[in-house]
């Protein structure tokens, strides 16, 4: 019997049809519950565990009580395990986050979860990156790509994982926006972490020319590139992200994934730098600054490292910034340039420019940088 | 009788299936497939069995596991697997963008495979091959017209050895000017072949790969800051596999060369451009055409092709040894190249696909070559302009221009709006016995497909490529089923991958297949 | 006539001008010049390409190409006996048959499921060599011996890490510089000496020369001289104890009687199909093969493509795809010798596949032992020529063999020129590429040389040199 986790966040997406985005927060569901909102997430669990149908009587369904998943997984005739019963009829984020952590304790297959950006933090807080899981697209905001494209289609990937076919994993961002913000118009990411999502293989294609590195291969290409040529005596920042998490475990060196750290001579000067941290290293040393672009949106600064304040660049020099990136992370920015905000507006002028972006093991790419 | 009706606007094709068993299958004891011609009496009298003297260690003690096959069965057995195989003679060839998949003339193939060509000795005396020398030389004279260049080597056997050997000449060219160490890289473009950053890498080269700005042209912005004391050379195509032209491409190579690097042009894209733009005047100091595209000789299922490579003056010292040469009425293999980067392929590259070309050359002449890249393009264009009727279809750039000789376009809409991506509609067009390519990886343009037509087909031909990729558009939005399952009338169904990637699975080889699936 | 006065070309279907105004007008367009407006004005050639006049019908093109060609003498005419990687076998006429099928021919990069017959071809190639080898995996062919041995040399570097790679020094001379070419400058070639009277390898100055940095031994068999090298266990096993990889050349032909280098510790085997029903074509029939055993760390070095078999959703159907397509090892990043793959010669590897289909394990064996007692004949018959040697060194030969002219007081150029007048190719003349023999030369025999033939160089040789 092969286990598979399911969460549904009920009132996901219950803002998107009423104008609202988002319904992190009580005030707003009631908001939308008064504008007439009806729940979107049942129907969208129920097209993506359709397709898991073919294999029902091999499958167990671990998931939660009533509408977080009990009623959907039930009603198409699955077998279930219930391991966790929220205690109010209007769930929050708290539930979504004890669910996922009891369900994660049942040794499942893959975990799936509907909902939206806030569900997927949620359950990056207690899964982790240790657990394989997926998300069923029912949120006003997705912007993470933990996220199928469609409920159809994180049904068919659950299908190949049932089976045992064709995957590959791959760790995902998992941003959110500031909703606040969102509801203005403005756009806003933030990362958060890595889930650890099944991708499929695509079906075989015509192959004149090598399929290029995988995004894990590609990151440790780039960091290999990075270690081979670091000086000695050179103080090197480490922004956030999994290509500049490479760098370090390149080095085999203790790292945080969201946060800043320090190398120099091969060695880790601090981990987890806090901005003060960096002047005194940046005032002390020549250094250099390696970034990566996080959160989707190609931002290599001001979301999500701030410790790397406008004093700390200006103190270490436009000519001494690296910017690393997996060549699929170029590509999504479809032409648009990576952009800076340091909340200086004279740091910002100064950054702008074409930069040789390092997308492989002395693979580089000219890129344009611009404000935001 | 009635008559019958042919109202359907799609082929109603169904490729061969054989089912046939893999050759070992076939194998019977004590069949034989040929005889081999044994050593008179007077000889076996002399030396004996011959073998008895191979050195213990050195006899084989086992003979090879080979399948043993009457002849009527092998040639069967390979005859069938030919009709499970969609040759470009076969079929409208347009799906295979970039490739160039024009028609390869019989006649040509027939000139090719007389005695007079597949009999000689590489190494035979200079002359008693005058005749394949001078068709070498005369293509090498037409090559320079039509590129400007100022001498071809035929040693490539294809495009990507063509790209490797200038990225070789471009290193010795800098090792002679003692700019070796200093020059370590190379730019290229996205949309150029995927080996004109790979073969320079693989000659120890960086690489700086340069994007497209909006209108799909390369950044040129981008380009100068690339630029510096540090570049060895710049790798393009023009057009680039959008079929974007890009009209700028003079200010590119000059900045190269002011900077101190080489220019090298890629020109697998070279089809309509024949006779209306040439190398010399775009500046490049090399450039290669595939003669198994733009020059009609057959693909072979990939190979033997040949890679033409053209350099000016200045570099023809760089070349790999030896070229053809013309003096005193004589036709000669030319060794004295004091600079050469030694050789590439042995012996003198692939003289056969040379043959064909030059046949190719004679059929047309300067007209029929300007003419071929005319209608290239004009078919292009058509095929382009029809193809966007279609709702869900796109080509991202240059809107409302003309494309040259091929187009990518993207399914990107169709795929939101349908859920079939652009791989599931090339399992669906080989139901109708054709082509469609999508992209090199990776896919810079979304749900991509490459189409090229090339001048082969005829309004006939492209209006029924058109239709049928409209069928299937069709079919996305209105019965989306019958793609996911594609194909249904190909010679097999879809294949499980899931081995290929798993060394305790994936067989290269029928010896690995038996013993990784035996019973327990 | 067209809008530019162009006869109508059985080749371009479009260039009849009624279609093309049909199709400009559909485009908006008024001439076929406007097409390529995206060309600025300063690029275009102006004048029209200066070239000949083309042949104004098939009929007249064939004429005078045949005419061109007919002034080449064919090993058919002539007696050969050129090797030296290129060689005259018989060629069965189901080998023609197959590659010159359409479908084949006019193939190249369709999917599996329009394509099934030619992955399955060259899956059968690859499985054909890989029992002649006695080794797991072969790759999709490759352009020449030359590039496969280069190859192997740059994946043994990758998998060592290391860049040296150590060459027995008897190489051709024309294949070790595709191999500089190809290596320089990720990895040095060193030549390794030879023994001056059995040619072999020194294994004295192997062991001097090999180190920490030595990433493989490439070495040869039959080697490009001819002899058999019988030490290839010994020199398999310097190679390992120090870390490196074995790669052995290997003439196919030779395989239904001689041991295949896998039996002797070749790690990497690679060689030509030419002789494997491939016409000679001046050169244009080289292709080039590899083959290792069935391990993770060799499979990910390849750059060719390796065919695989696979089930399909349909029980009992055979389905064909590309093995470890995404080779991601990462030892090769450094390196960044991730090389390239484009067109090579898959026609030749298909080709090669039927040669071996038809000639089964007895039809590679009588070849063999045909080769063997001819090539003995005629070295035997050589000795008994004034001042000639039949062979320079005193092993076992299969197929080539250097003949030693020194004390004709003639020179090879000389006794060539003279043997041409009498309608043979006498062997590659060696005294540029190997001056420390002075006059000699390589000769190759085959299956395809009758006694007559043989008898007929020797009375030949005794008239140029004895007089």
């Amino acid at each position: 019997m092969k286990k598979i986790g399911l969460i549904v966040n009920p009132i996901a997406g219950m803002g998107g049809k009423v104008g609202l985005k988002g319904t992190d927060g009580t005030h707003i569901l009631d908001k939308a519950i008064r504008l007439g909102a009806i729940p979107e997430a049942p129907a969208k669990t129920i097209k993506a565990l359709e397709k898991l149908l073919p294999v029902r009587d091999r499958l167990l369904i671990v998931t939660c009580s009533g509408n977080m998943g009990q009623e959907e997984a039930e009603n198409l005739g699955f077998q279930t395990k219930i391991v966790y019963k929220p205690k109010k009829t209007i769930t929050d984020s708290n539930d979504t986050k004890l669910a996922a952590k009891k369900i994660k304790e049942e040794e499942v297959e893959l975990l799936l979860f509907v909902g939206g950006d806030g569900t997927a933090r949620d359950v990056y807080e207690s899964v982790g990156n240790r657990q394989l899981v997926l998300g069923i697209p029912a949120g006003v905001k997705i912007h993470s790509p933990v996220y199928a494209n469609t409920p159809e289609k994180a049904g068919e990937l659950a299908l190949l994982c049932v089976m045992g076919k064709n995957i590959a994993v791959r760790e995902e961002e998992v941003v959110d926006i500031d909703e606040e913000a969102f509801r203005r118009d403005m756009v806003r990411t933030q990362l958060y972490g890595y889930l650890k999502v099944p991708v499929d293989k695509k079906f075989m294609q015509n192959k004149k020319a090598p399929t290029p590195l995988g995004e894990e291969a590609t990151q440790k290409a780039i960091a290999l590139d990075i270690v081979d040529h670091m000086e000695k005596e050179i103080c090197y920042i480490i922004g956030p992200g999994t290509t500049t998490r490479a760098i370090m475990q390149a080095l085999r060196l203790p790292y945080t994934l969201l946060g800043v750290d320090v190398v120099m001579n091969r060695k880790i000067m601090k981990k987890d730098a806090s901005e003060s941290d960096l002047l005194n290293y940046v005032n002390q040393y020549p250094s250099k600054l390696i970034l990566t672009p996080t959160g989707g949106q190609g931002y290599l600064l001001g979301r999500g490292n701030q410790q790397i304040s406008g004093d700390v660049i200006k103190k270490v020099g436009k000519e001494n910034i690296i910017i690393v990136s997996t060549n699929s992370k170029i590509i999504e920015l479809r032409g648009k340039p990576l952009l800076v905000y340091t909340g200086d507006k004279k740091v910002d002028e100064m950054l702008k420019g074409y930069y040789r972006v390092k997308v492989g093991y002395g693979m580089e790419v000219m890129y344009r940088v611009e404000g935001e | 009788m009635k008559r019958i009706s042919r109202d359907h606007k799609v082929r109603n094709f169904h490729q061969a299936k054989w089912d046939e068993p893999i050759i070992f299958e076939l194998s019977n004891e004590g069949e034989r497939g040929i005889l081999v011609p044994e050593a008179e009496e007077e000889i076996v009298k002399v030396v004996g069995d011959g073998v008895s003297k191979i050195p213990e260690s050195m006899k084989r003690e086992k003979l090879p596991n080979l399948p043993e096959i009457n002849q009527k069965r092998v040639l069967m057995h390979y005859l069938r697997l030919s009709q499970e195989t969609l040759g470009g003679d076969l079929n409208i060839e347009i799906g295979q963008g970039t490739c160039t998949m024009k028609y390869n003339p019989k006649i040509n193939e027939y000139i090719a495979r007389m005695p007079e060509m597949t009999e000689l000795h590489p190494l035979q005396d200079e002359s008693t091959v005058q005749g394949i020398l001078e068709i070498i030389y005369k293509t090498d004279l037409c090559m320079r017209e039509i590129s400007g260049m100022d001498q071809f080597t035929f040693q490539p056997g294809g495009g990507s050895q063509a790209i490797f050997t200038m990225a070789s000449i471009v290193r010795k060219y800098h090792r002679e000017h003692g700019e070796e160490n200093q020059r370590d890289e190379i730019i290229t473009t996205v949309y150029s072949h995927p080996s004109d950053a790979a073969a320079p890498a693989t000659k120890g080269y960086k690489v700086i790969t340069i994007m497209p700005d909006e209108e799909g042209y390369p950044d040129y912005e981008a380009f100068k800051n690339a630029v510096s004391e540090r570049t060895a050379a710049f790798f393009v195509a023009n057009p680039e596999d959008t079929g974007v032209f890009n009209p700028r491409i003079k200010e590119f190579t000059d900045l190269v060369r002011k900077a101190g690097g080489l220019n090298c042009y890629d020109q697998a894209n070279a089809n309509g451009l024949l006779g209306v733009t040439r190398a010399k005047e775009a500046g490049f100091d090399m450039c290669f055409f595939n003669l198994h595209k733009t020059f009609s000789t057959p693909h072979g299922c990939g190979g033997p092709g040949g890679g033409a490579l053209g350099v000016v003056k200045e570099l023809i010292d760089y070349l790999p040894k030896p070229i053809v040469g013309f003096k005193d009425g004589k036709y000669f293999l030319n060794y004295d190249l004091d600079k050469s980067i030694g050789k590439v392929r042995l012996f003198n590259g692939v003289p056969q696909t040379v043959l064909k070309a030059y046949a190719w050359i004679m059929s047309l002449g300067a007209e029929g070559l300007y003419e071929v890249a005319k209608v290239a393009v004009l078919n292009n264009n058509y095929l382009f302009k029809k193809l966007l009727e279609h709702k869900g279809v796109d080509a991202p750039y240059i809107r409302g221009k003309q494309r040259v000789e091929q187009v990518r376009y993207t399914l990107e809409k169709l795929a939101e709006d349908t859920g079939i991506s652009t791989e599931d509609i090339a399992r669906r067009v080989m139901d109708f016995g054709m082509h469609y390519w999508t992209s090199h990886h990776p896919y810079y343009v979304p749900e991509p497909i490459t189409l090229e037509p090339t001048e082969t087909p005829s309004k006939e031909d492209l209006d029924e490529y058109i239709r049928t990729l409209h069928h299937i558009f069709d079919e996305a939005y209105e019965n989306p089923e019958i793609i996911k399952n594609a194909p249904h009338r190909s010679t097999i169904h879809k294949i499980d991958e899931s081995s290929f990637d798993d060394p305790e699975k994936w067989a290269p080889t029928w010896r690995v297949y038996l013993r990784k699936t035996e019973e327990e | 006539m067209t809008i530019d006065g162009y006869k109508n070309h059985p080749y371009i279907p479009n260039s009849v001008e009624k279609v093309q105004k049909e199709m400009l007008k559909e485009l908006g367009l008024e001439t076929l010049e406007d097409l390529h407006e995206g060309i600025p004005e300063e690029l275009k050639f102006k004048s029209k390409i200066d070239l000949p006049e083309p042949y104004k019908s098939e009929y007249e093109l064939r004429k005078d190409m045949e005419k061109t060609l007919r002034k080449n003498k064919t090993c058919r005419d002539y007696i050969n006996f050129l090797g030296a990687g290129c060689w005259q076998h018989y060629v069965p006429a189901i080998c023609d048959e197959i590659n010159s099928r359409s479908e084949f021919l006019t193939a190249y990069a369709g999917e599996p499921y329009n394509d099934h017959g030619r992955f399955q071809t060259l899956f059968e190639y690859q499985s054909l060599v890989a029992e002649l080898v006695d080794m797991d995996v072969v790759n999709v062919p490759t352009f020449d011996w030359a590039q496969a041995a280069a190859t192997s040399i740059r994946m043994a570097a990758r998998i060592t890490g290391r860049e040296e790679a150590l060459v027995v020094g008897t190489i051709d001379k024309e294949k070790l510089l595709i191999i500089q070419n190809y290596c320089d400058p990720i990895v040095d070639i060193i030549l390794v000496d030879y023994d001056k009277k059995t040619g072999a390898m020194d294994l004295d100055d192997l062991k001097d020369k090999i180190s920490e940095n030595t990433a493989a031994v490439y070495f040869e068999n039959p080697s490009f001289l001819g002899f058999i090298e019988n030490q290839g266990q010994k020199i398999s096993d310097i190679a390992h104890n120090i870390g490196a990889i074995s790669i052995v050349g290997v003439d196919p032909s030779s395989l239904g009687i001689l041991a295949p280098p896998s039996h002797y510790g070749a790690d990497i085997i690679c060689g030509d199909l030419q002789p494997l029903g491939i016409h000679m074509n001046y050169g244009g029939g080289q292709s080039g093969f590899i083959s290792t055993r069935d391990e993770e760390k060799f499979v990910m070095e390849f750059p060719s493509r390796l065919f695989g078999i696979a089930p399909t959703i349909v029980e009992g159907e055979y389905g064909f795809g590309d093995v470890a397509y995404e080779r991601t090892s990462f030892g090769n990043l450094r390196e960044k010798g991730k090389e390239f793959v484009g067109t090579q010669t898959a026609l030749w590897g298909i080709t090669a596949g039927v040669y071996l289909s038809l000639m089964g394990p007895k039809g590679m064996y009588e070849l063999g032992q045909n080769i063997m007692q001819k090539s003995q004949y005629t070295i035997n018959e050589l000795n008994k020529i004034k001042g000639v040697k039949g062979s320079k060194f005193n092993s076992i030969n299969f197929k080539e063999f250097v003949v030693d002219f020194n004390d004709t007081n003639k020179t090879v150029e000389e006794i060539n020129k003279k043997l041409l007048e009498k309608g043979i190719f006498g062997g590659k003349d060696l005294s540029k590429d190997f001056p420390e023999f002075g006059q000699c030369a390589l000769y190759c025999v085959t299956e395809i040389h009758l006694k007559e033939d043989i008898d007929k160089l020797i009375d030949s040789l005794k008239e140029t040199i004895e007089g």
